[in-house]
């Protein structure tokens, strides 16, 4: 669905997007991440065909975005980050005159905009004049505006940014009920977000691809790393933790007083998985224990180690 | 051509959603009316060969909200959509650059001529009660009207290449003014240089709205003004087209 090749973008000397190459397939959640300004934005302005590259090239169902961008563009529904929309239109009139700009015929122009209205939840808004919306209702404006046409590619810059989380659930809801008919690019840079809703993550910093995956792999490739977490009632926590230590695949211990109880932080060495034996250890000794458990490596792990790496 | 017309609909909807518009409206049909009203005055009290037509169009009370209304029509076309950022949104559907500036050219256009269709009603209503003809020959109205339209035709170009050049309405509004007063006072060059020989009289009537209006309010249909200002007009739309064109693909 998405070729991308080379795609760079400078202004002036700043190099916004460096020789990035990716894939999209067809039915594909990619999810889009990155600190502020790491190019995201300007990535997928170029897909959606409103910023020329300044060298490389990207194809969107198999129309070159820059050569043929307005065969491109027919196939693409796109949500600017901050949703621009005419303020002093009516919602219901603002969709048809997307839908009508982007070709969609008379005849189906009446069910279309029904079902983007019904689906993005603007039943009860739809003769309201677009500057009266909430952020909320304007997002889901800007997303049945992107969607309207019935593109094969949805391009979210941000979709849920400056929304509070009750609104940010019915977008993700929104955006997984797409997924049957559409492939999406979003870009975000929530993190839990990502982890929830794509199928691929492309991790972006300083205009250079860092990481390109399903969240389980990279996840999976800095698991190893985690660390256990031992919630037990013990005399003495500093002779528990010594003895702790010597647990096979254990590296190091911390601990931590929780009133009675000690919060034991083990760092499993490389690849170990020592809760069966820590466990093990416990019951031996009758330690009272209320939490063993192993904290997954999040995404924002693997983030903050990917965009680390290159400050470093 | 659909996409198009959808275009020509937003700008002209657009505008009329705004106070802005009916502001204007209001204060145009207001300096209108008495600009026929001192006509009709005039005429009353002169016995000379004006016509009705002659008087309403050749007039200060004319020329003044004539010459300001364009930047009014036309700051918002494209200042606006870059201000606003739905240059992104409108630039990511599929159209074309060229039907984007011919929409907003040709919107600003239609907005203009609304403004002048409630003076057809007057020269009606005139001949209606007082039973005397508004103007010498049919000539006479087509020919005011044709000029009318000319003129549009090339300050809305004046006015569309100012507000492409910006984000700023106001910025625009200044900038089409003093694009439109140079080239009215342009006209009027001779008057202020007195010693000026018949060659700079004769150049300057060449450029010279309100002369080219004199003659054409009487039925003089002269091409060489019309050759003018189509032609004026599609270098200022060529113009307008190259500049949306730079910002869009320079920012």
């Amino acid at each position: 669905m998405i070729k991308v090749e080379q795609l760079t973008k400078s202004y002036g000397a700043t190099l916004a997007v460096d020789a990035i190459d990716f894939d999209v397939k067809k039915g594909e959640i990619v999810g889009f991440l990155g600190p502020n300004g790491a190019g995201k934005s300007t990535t997928m302005k170029m897909l959606a065909g409103y910023l020329p590259p300044t060298s490389g090239r990207a194809e969107v169902a198999g129309y070159d975005v820059f050569r043929q961008s307005l065969r491109a563009r027919e196939h693409i529904g796109y949500l600017p980050e901050n949703v621009p929309l005419y303020p002093d239109m009516r919602v219901r009139e603002f969709l048809r005159y997307r839908a009508a700009l982007k070709g969609v015929p008379g005849r189906r122009m009446n069910e279309r905009l029904s079902d983007v209205i019904e689906l993005c939840g603007l039943m009860d808004v739809h003769r309201t004049v677009i500057g009266r919306l909430s952020k909320g209702y304007r997002q889901r404006v800007g997303l049945a505006d992107a969607m309207v046409h019935e593109p094969d590619l949805l391009i979210l810059d941000e979709p849920t940014i400056g929304l509070d989380p009750n609104q940010i659930r019915q977008v993700r809801d929104l955006i997984r009920n797409l997924k049957r008919h559409h492939t999406i690019l979003l870009s975000t840079h929530i993190l839990p977000e990502v982890e929830m809703l794509c199928s691929r993550v492309i991790i972006i910093n300083r205009g250079k691809i860092e990481a390109l995956d399903t969240p389980q792999n990279l996840r999976a490739k800095l698991g190893s790393s985690g660390h256990i977490l031992l919630d037990a009632k013990v005399s003495d926590p500093r002779a528990a933790a010594g003895e702790l230590r010597k647990v096979a695949g254990v590296e190091a211990v911390s601990i931590r007083a929780d009133g009675d109880w000690t919060i034991f932080t083990i760092h499993a060495a490389a690849g170990a998985d020592p809760r069966e034996a820590l466990f093990a250890h416990a019951a031996g000794k009758s330690w009272p224990v209320r939490e063993l458990s192993r904290s997954a490596v999040s995404l924002e792990q693997v983030f903050a180690e990917v965009t680390h790496a290159e400050e470093a | 051509m659909r996409r198009f017309l959808t275009l020509v609909g937003r700008e002209v909807g657009g505008s009329f959603h705004q106070p802005m518009a009916w502001i204007v409206l209001f204060f145009f049909l207001l300096i209108t009316g008495f600009n026929f009203h001192a006509g009709v005055s005039l005429l009353n009290g002169s016995a000379g060969t004006t016509t009705m037509v002659e008087a309403f169009f050749n007039t200060i009370y004319f020329w003044f909200p004539f010459l300001l209304v364009f930047p009014l029509i036309t700051m918002r076309v494209f200042a606006e959509e870059a201000k606003m950022g739905t240059i992104e949104m409108l630039m990511t559907a599929p159209v074309r650059d060229i039907q984007v500036v011919l929409a907003k050219y040709v919107g600003a256009y239609i907005f203009y001529i609304i403004l002048w269709l409630p003076s057809l009603l007057y020269f009606v209503v005139f001949q209606i009660v007082s039973d005397v003809s508004a103007a010498g020959a049919v000539g006479s109205y087509l020919g005011a009207y044709a000029m009318l339209l000319l003129l549009g035709l090339f300050y809305c170009g004046i006015g569309c290449l100012a507000s492409a050049l910006t984000d700023n309405q106001i910025v625009a509004a200044v900038i089409a003014f003093a694009g439109i007063l140079f080239m009215f006072f342009l006209g009027l060059l001779s008057l202020v240089l007195p010693g000026a020989g018949p060659f700079v009289r004769d150049l300057t009537y060449y450029f010279s709205p309100v002369q080219h209006m004199m003659d054409f309010s009487r039925g003089l249909i002269d091409s060489r003004p019309v050759v003018l200002y189509l032609s004026a007009s599609g270098l200022l739309l060529f113009a307008t087209f190259q500049v949306f064109q730079y910002r869009r693909w320079k920012s």
